[in-house]
């Protein structure tokens, strides 16, 4: 067993685009999803049948497939719906925020119940209409609530984007692949990008324990 | 076809892929693959992160140590790289010799599946990253019980493998039984991933149905409604687990009949 972990250093300006890219997917993804996720969210906690079912079937439907059948929905519709191929990061983008929203909208509508009822019949009780006192007072409180279980989804998002290599997209696993396929150096590659992964996650965890202390309720 | 026509799309739905003779035959053989791999991924899943996520509660600080880093890092690392890993690295790092022989040209069919070295790659990978989320899983359920039973239970005379025993597994792995199921539903969906190192499973097959006719649109479709439909099943009868083996007064899902 001989290795040569100088192929990481010679690599290296390659290994961080595919970071980057990795981080401009996560990041865009995980902004885009969150808006989503509000959306879908609070349409699946109104009493409108027209309004509700809508919303949980696309969560329930999203979250019973695997991301990859999503990505590749998007992969093979796209091309046909927008009747020309997209590039790989746009197509992967939107696959990213359709499963992801629906993940977040279940997070949204547990943050938005954990705020008492009590609250809105009071915002209520002073004039505000429903849709005020959504924006006013449940959402501020609800966000807040929250954040550490946004935290953690950014982190099984962030490893997620992984599987945009599928379709070619070259973010950190792809252009992984790409240099220990040419290089012969599966181990040395695929060990390094595991430890930048664990690095990423387990830093960003970290962070996500301390801000659930912080933000407790006392 | 009539969807397409009325999108105004240019693409030609070609749904009989799906049964004409092989493509049919492909996805079911995909099917029987997912769940085999799925099952026994989730068995050594089940041993491993039992025996884990047991040793991180226990009192013994080096076993204790090791198991929380082997959680972290398989936990903290995408399921992909993993199976990479296994697939294209562990094979770089054997020395040349019989076994690295044996497990390249590794190709026994068995009547449940044909036994190569794609389906041992994903079946470590898969086995071991669930493994992982199984121990931090059955890690939280022992520790949501009150540190005071485990006291009363010691002053009460038993010994700590007693507490684990009589006290903390009964109650700890009733606790876990909604977390657990959340696990084994995504280990289907997982399975999926065995797709990027070629184990035939039915993303695998999709793939194949596609490069075949080129109408990946019908066999994806065909594929999403075969995972919801485990999905499905695995949660309708998850769910009845769940109501079964409640603690009564514990947990609200299940206790809210009386």
């Amino acid at each position: 067993m001989d290795l040569d972990w100088t192929i990481i250093v010679r690599n290296w300006p390659v290994l961080l685009s595919g970071f980057v890219n990795t981080l401009k997917l996560a990041v865009l993804a995980i902004g885009a999803s969150f808006l989503l996720g509000v959306v879908a969210g609070a349409l699946r906690l109104s009493r409108s049948p027209y309004l509700h079912y809508p919303a949980a079937a696309y969560i329930e439907f999203i979250r019973g497939v695997p991301l990859i059948m999503v990505i590749f929905w998007f992969y093979f519709l796209a091309p046909i719906l927008a009747g020309r191929p997209l590039d790989n990061f746009t197509s992967a983008l939107i696959a990213f925020i359709v499963f992801e929203g629906a993940y977040l909208a279940e997070i949204v509508r547990a943050g938005i119940q954990s705020v008492p009822l009590g609250q809105v019949q009071a915002a209520i009780s002073t004039g505000l209409t429903h849709p005020q006192a959504m924006r006013h007072v449940v959402l501020p409180q609800a966000i807040l609530n929250m954040i550490p279980a946004l935290v953690t989804r950014f982190i099984v998002l962030f490893m997620d984007t992984s599987l945009a290599y599928i379709i070619g997209y070259r973010e950190l696993t792809r252009v992984a692949r790409i240099i220990a396929e040419r290089e012969f150096r599966a181990f040395e590659v695929y060990t390094f990008i595991a430890v930048v992964y664990f690095v990423c996650t387990y830093a960003m965890s970290l962070l996500a324990r301390r801000l659930e202390r912080r933000l407790a309720p006392a | 076809m009539m969807l397409a026509g009325i999108l105004g799309l240019q693409y030609e739905f070609r749904w009989s892929v799906l049964w004409e003779s092989p493509y049919g035959y492909w996805l079911l053989q995909g099917f029987k693959n997912t769940i085999v791999l799925s099952l026994l991924a989730w068995a050594i899943a089940l041993l491993l992160g039992i025996a884990l996520g047991l040793l991180r509660t226990a009192p013994w600080r080096l076993p204790r140590a090791i198991a929380t880093a082997y959680v972290e890092f398989f936990r903290n690392t995408p399921l992909l790289v993993q199976l990479f890993f296994w697939y294209f690295a562990v094979p770089q790092i054997l020395p040349a010799g019989p076994v690295r022989d044996a497990i390249n040209s590794l190709n026994l069919d068995t009547p449940i599946l044909t036994l190569n070295f794609e389906f041992l790659a994903a079946l470590a990978g898969l086995g071991v990253y669930t493994s992982a989320r199984v121990g931090e899983t059955i890690r939280a359920g022992i520790q949501s019980i009150p540190r005071q039973q485990t006291e009363a239970a010691l002053s009460s005379g038993l010994s700590l493998i007693q507490v684990y025993r009589h006290v903390l597994i009964p109650v700890g792995f009733r606790i876990v039984i909604p977390p657990m199921a959340t696990e084994f539903l995504s280990i289907f969906k997982n399975s999926s991933l065995a797709v990027t190192i070629g184990f035939a499973e039915v993303t695998f097959q999709t793939q194949q149905v596609n490069s075949y006719t080129f109408k990946g649109l019908e066999a994806v479709t065909a594929a999403t409604l075969i995972y919801l439909a485990i999905s499905l099943t695995i949660a309708a009868f998850m769910n009845r687990m769940e109501h079964r083996y409640a603690i009564p007064g514990l947990i609200a899902r299940g206790a809210v009949r009386e």
